[in-house]
């Protein structure tokens, strides 16, 4: 029987881009304009998995996004893989929210959409990478969650996932409604198709402010946060690197494993 | 509620002992509780717990609180949740401080939202301050390319530890502390997931957790093959252990369980060969602890090289052959 599917994505800045990119000014991170933007890798995980779903036995996928000037192409990304419908909580009170105003933020939009029997979030997310906006949801709208799942799949009205455990994973059945958060070991998000790109680039996305979703400014963004940010800094790392050379490669090789010796390190 | 005192640690049991998460807990617990003058407790909630509460306070709980029933066997949210509600409206603490594993990074965010407060996940350092009291939470952000120091004011505070980050106590079978064994109805109507079976993954040979020299690869390796031959014949050689960063593990050319990184295992070994491995953020996150690191890569401009103590810009295929054969030699002399 098809379900219906709500998949949750942020826009983050490429996290792919080299470290040196990413510089903090004041207390904001920063990163330079050849940085794009991306969907973060692991909602793009939880895509796919909603993708695999609607595969083989059918359904809706909604995807939620919350920001503040998301760019489009980036966030119709998952429209453009074979995503149904796309909600955007746009509205400059959402910015600079933490864990907490942002699940509450999507839980009530989740509420407003109604219908769900499975909702799917990336592990964490590439910026902020806190961990907590998936299970947060689960635990607002009173779902059962499981956490950091590589596989999934609907069998008899449960959902049967495979949860990422130290060395190995579990199999574990849980009844839906439900909500998972999905890692990378699930695989990647698919290529889209010419086909699929023309037709999201069709598709307008819903906007929804804070007062849509029955929520006043001071309840999201920075205005809901419960955790405060004391200081943002990148810690200087003092190491200083011996590079040891050769006439070749291989003697390079050799010349490190005599160096590794007298410095008694092996 | 009573007034929110004293630190709450969840504690964790592998295998019949307490983890060294779970000792880092306490070790970083007794710290706060002594700058507190408050009392260390520890929850231990299993199928058996036995004499492992002795071995809290010998890591330096005051405290232990112990639920036994066999729905702890394994960890799962809505049995562990009930037991959490319960001591925690028992113990009523100021800081609830988890390990971020699979545990304790699933219960933090449900214990969080339950009780509507804040959370700090994947801690590196925890620290009170002196005026408020504050618990003041560092933890590393995008990828590891940045810290945050967050504070929360409604109590209890909570945070999770990032496995290795903290020290414990030195293990004292003369500490002195209370057990005590408490009762809690799970009700099992509310428990909506199901374990049908678990599955080890574990790589053979030495653990990478307890691995003195790990040899670690990455994308650069091209394929499954090198670790199966180039980067395992030096780790024979070196008696260590074989692991790798994501992509490896996420194309599928090795087991998940060989994942060091921000979201795969966080090692501290004496020496980390790192061969041809970029070293992006999340991956250093996992092995920055390491004593010596040692970077091979082809290209000069690696940020491996920004991190690493020794270092040789080269091929792979070239270079690592003829440091397992001369590691061979010297090591046999």
């Amino acid at each position: 029987m098809p379900i219906n599917m709500i998949v949750c994505c942020k826009q983050v800045p490429d996290p792919e881009a080299p470290p040196a990119s990413f510089k903090v000014v004041g207390d904001k991170m920063t990163v330079p304009p050849d940085v794009k933007p991306v969907v973060s890798p692991y909602d793009e995980n939880a895509v796919e998995a909603a993708l695999r779903i609607k595969g083989t036995i059918g359904g809706k996928i909604t995807v939620i996004s919350l920001g503040n000037n998301l760019t489009r192409d980036v966030i119709k990304k998952p429209l453009s893989v074979g995503g149904d419908e796309l909600i955007l909580l746009e509205d400059a009170a959402f910015e600079e929210g933490d864990s907490w105003a942002t699940a509450n933020a999507l839980a009530a939009a989740i509420k407003k959409v109604g219908e769900y029997d499975l909702i799917l979030c990336g592990r964490q997310s590439a910026d902020w990478g806190a961990g907590q906006v998936g299970l947060g949801i689960a635990e607002i709208l009173g779902i059962p969650a499981l956490s950091v799942v590589r596989k999934v799949e609907i069998v008899d009205g449960k959902a049967k996932v495979e949860r990422a455990v130290r060395d190995g994973y579990e199999v574990v059945e849980v009844e839906l409604p439900a909500l998972l958060t999905i890692t990378s070991e699930l695989g990647d998000l698919r290529y889209a198709a010419l086909k699929g790109i023309m037709a999201a680039a069709k598709k307008q996305p819903i906007v929804w402010k804070p007062a849509d979703i029955g929520l006043e400014p001071s309840q999201v963004g920075a205005a809901g946060r419960h955790v405060k940010l004391a200081k943002l800094f990148q810690p200087v790392r003092e190491t200083k690197c011996e590079i040891i050379e050769g006439d070749t490669p291989a003697e390079a090789g050799a010349n490190l494993a005599v160096k590794l010796r007298e410095a008694k390190i092996l | 509620m009573a007034e929110n005192k004293g630190i709450l640690v969840f504690g964790e049991i592998a295998e019949g002992k307490l983890p060294s998460i779970t000792t880092e807990l306490l070790g970083c617990g007794r710290k706060l509780a002594d700058e507190l003058n408050e009392d260390l407790s520890c929850l231990l909630a299993s199928d058996a717990v036995g004499d492992l509460s002795k071995e809290a306070i010998a890591f330096g709980a005051d405290k232990v609180y112990v639920v036994e029933d066999a729905a702890l066997k394994q960890y799962e949210a809505d049995c562990y949740m009930q037991v959490a509600d319960q001591v925690i409206g028992q113990v009523s603490p100021r800081i609830i401080l988890l390990g971020n594993t699979p545990m304790g990074a699933d219960l933090a965010p449900h214990l969080a939202f339950r009780l509507q407060v804040g959370l700090s996940t994947d801690c590196l350092e925890l620290s009170i301050d002196p005026g408020t009291k504050q618990l003041m939470q560092t933890s590393s952000v995008y990828g590891g390319n940045a810290q945050a120091i967050f504070t929360t004011e409604a109590l209890p505070q909570i945070a999770t530890t990032r496995v290795k980050a903290m020290s414990p106590i030195e293990r004292d079978e003369s500490r002195k502390g209370e057990v005590i064994p408490t009762k809690v109805a799970i009700d099992m109507s509310k428990v909506k997931t199901k374990i049908v079976g678990t599955i080890k993954e574990e790589v053979t040979g030495v653990k990478l957790e307890d691995a003195p020299v790990i040899v670690s690869g990455g994308r650069g390796c091209g394929g499954p093959d090198p670790y199966n031959t180039t980067l395992k014949e030096l780790a024979d050689v070196v008696k260590g252990a074989v692991g790798a960063s994501r992509p490896p593990c996420d194309n599928g050319w090795v087991p998940e369980a060989m994942h060091i990184g921000l979201t795969g295992k966080i090692v501290a070994p004496d020496v980390y060969i790192a061969i041809a491995i970029s070293g992006a953020s999340q991956h250093m996150s996992g092995c920055s602890g390491s004593k010596n690191i040692i970077a091979i890569n082809k290209d000069p401009e690696a940020n491996i090289f920004k991190q690493a103590h020794f270092g040789v810009v080269g091929k792979f295929e070239d270079v690592v052959p003829a440091l397992t054969t001369k590691l061979k030699e010297l090591l046999a002399g």
